[in-house]
């Protein structure tokens, strides 16, 4: 899992001293960060610490004030030409946005459309599959998320880890190549985190980025290969989750964990 | 030891309160209510027999289809329009957003009727109406007179003034949708124009349409305004009767009759529509976990 090659491949993610504000708070005052493909990587840190301001700004969700982000290679939201940076039309972010997946705190299925419905919507009307190829593959997401005989049920009907494993089978559906997780159990009552959790588990088994903001250090410390801290704005500490959450470097890293533990 | 009607596994057996509060208002009410119909049945001036044979007859028929007729094209153009405003209105481009405030300030801010009066009235104020260049060679052009005919001047008047209305309850039903969901939908590559119309619009439809409902019904009453220009709906109808026969009382009911029996279609219509696009958020009968 832990890619061998990434130090030659480019990396899928690549941050530098990224900053952003919002009016006079500043949310990310210098975060660089770099992700491999293959990569899976935890961002914790206390509430208010960035972290997911960071991940939203990967796929241009929020617009980055200042440094450079690039996702695959490109730039996120830009394009360079003739020395220039420009800013893209709506239509090319979209198209980039095609290629993450992203998993929402509070699951933001569609609450029109069936379990089904809403995995098929972005690929039929998106990328113009045909309805029964979709149809098909998203039957076999939701049978990958446990949920085959729940295709037909309303959001309303399913409970939050049952919409929580929909909505990853929706991301999924788009065949991105990065997945953003916004804290995606916070939501979710205790005994339904290990279901969502699972499913993580097993997409970082089969060799997907992801980038994870969460709270569950459990998670952390056996699916990913790196740990990133956040705090105020800034990347305190990164490193692999043996040596980050167990012997940190940084003093608060040490404060955080001893609360949270 | 269980006391008489008390216990575990026994039903309760009290003496139910009285309510004599209640027995008294309905009382009061049955008795007005039965003086009510008393004189409906009793004074001959209703003249029901007058409202009998003109109910069905062949000019009010006509006038009460006319009303209908007029009732489905405003609300068309009130709807269409009004999605067509509220989506202006919140347009990123400051003149555009302009541009729809101002249409709704200037259509909400003057009386229905005397923007009717004035669509009747446009060939006083443009004579001649041409279709052209701005500020160049015209293609078309024709007397406004011909160009605007007594059913456009009725249905621009009622239609303008109602997008006005349902441009804000547009506005309100696109605002109340979580923005959750725009962002999932961004989130997917979905570009903005396919977000609103497949996943923001329908969810705000459940918030648009009762309050759309009211607008239809209350529409379909405004449209006797229209008389005021000899417009021939169901009151133009009916007035042009007791115009040469005089039996005003009875005509009127006539009218009240219809108006009625066609808001009451109206309202069982709407809360079809309530049911169907309340899918996904009441849970569907006969089906649970």
């Amino acid at each position: 899992m832990n890619a061998g090659s990434a130090a030659v491949a480019v990396p899928m993610v690549r941050a530098e001293r990224v900053r952003k504000s919002f009016g006079q708070h500043v949310a990310l005052r210098e975060v660089s960060l770099t992700v491999a493909p293959g990569e899976v990587t935890c961002l914790i840190g206390p509430s208010g610490s960035g972290k997911t301001t960071f991940l939203r700004c990967i796929n241009h969700l929020e617009r980055i004030s200042g440094g450079r982000l690039e996702v695959d290679g490109e730039l996120v939201g830009y394009r360079e030409h003739r020395g220039r940076i420009r800013e893209l039309r709506p239509r090319d972010i979209a198209r980039k946005r095609r290629e993450i997946g992203m998993v929402f705190q509070r699951f933001n299925l569609f609450p029109h459309l069936t379990a089904l419905e809403n995995i098929i919507e972005a690929p039929v009307r998106v990328h113009a599959e045909r309805r029964s190829e979709a149809t098909r593959r998203g039957r076999a997401l939701l049978a990958r998320v446990g949920l085959a005989d729940r295709a037909d049920a309303y959001p309303a009907e399913l409970s939050g880890g049952q919409q929580q494993r929909v909505a990853i089978a929706r991301a999924l559906a788009m065949r991105p190549k990065l997945m953003l997780f916004d804290e995606p159990t916070s939501a979710l009552d205790p005994e339904l985190v290990g279901e969502v959790l699972e499913i993580m588990r097993q997409l970082a088994t089969e060799g997907m980025t992801m980038i994870v903001v969460t709270h569950e250090l459990g998670f952390a410390r056996e699916a990913a290969d790196t740990v990133v801290f956040m705090d105020a704005g800034t990347v305190v500490e990164v490193g692999p989750p043996a040596t980050l959450l167990t012997a940190p470097a940084h003093e608060r890293t040490r404060a955080f964990l001893s609360k949270v533990l | 030891m269980a006391t008489a009607g008390i216990g575990v596994g026994v039903d309760v057996d009290a003496v139910p309160l009285r309510h004599p509060g209640r027995w008294a208002a309905g009382v009061v009410i049955l008795v007005f209510a039965a003086m009510g119909v008393h004189s409906l049945a009793t004074n001959p001036n209703f003249q029901w027999g007058t409202v009998g044979d003109y109910l069905f007859a062949e000019p009010v028929l006509r006038g009460m289809w006319a009303t209908v007729y007029l009732t489905v094209i405003a609300m068309a153009i009130g709807v269409v329009g009004g999605i067509g405003l509220a989506i202006l209105r919140m347009s990123p481009n400051p003149v555009v957003a302009g541009a729809a405030w101002l249409y709704i300030w200037f259509f909400r801010g003057t009386p229905l009727l005397v923007q009717i009066l004035f669509w009747s009235f446009i060939g006083a104020l443009y004579p001649r109406l041409s279709l052209g260049i701005p500020f160049g060679p015209s293609f078309v052009s024709g007397d406004a007179n011909h160009v605007v005919p007594l059913f456009a001047a009725a249905v621009l008047g009622l239609g303008l003034n109602e997008a006005a209305y349902m441009a804000e309850i547009v506005r309100a039903g696109i605002n109340g949708v979580d923005a959750g969901q725009t962002e999932a939908a961004s989130a997917l590559g979905m570009p903005r124009a396919l977000t609103l119309r497949r996943i923001v619009l329908p969810q705000a439809m459940r918030t648009i349409i009762p309050p759309t409902g009211n607008e239809t019904i209350s529409m379909l009453k405004t449209t006797s305004l229209v008389s005021v220009i000899s417009y021939n709906e169901l009151l133009n109808a009916t007035r042009l009767i007791y115009a040469r026969n005089f039996q005003t009382v009875p005509l009127l009911i006539v009218a009240a009759l219809w108006y009625l029996a066609l808001t009451s279609v109206l309202t069982a219509g709407q809360h079809q529509l309530e049911r169907r696009f309340a899918r996904g958020i009441l849970p569907r009968v006969g089906e649970r976990r």
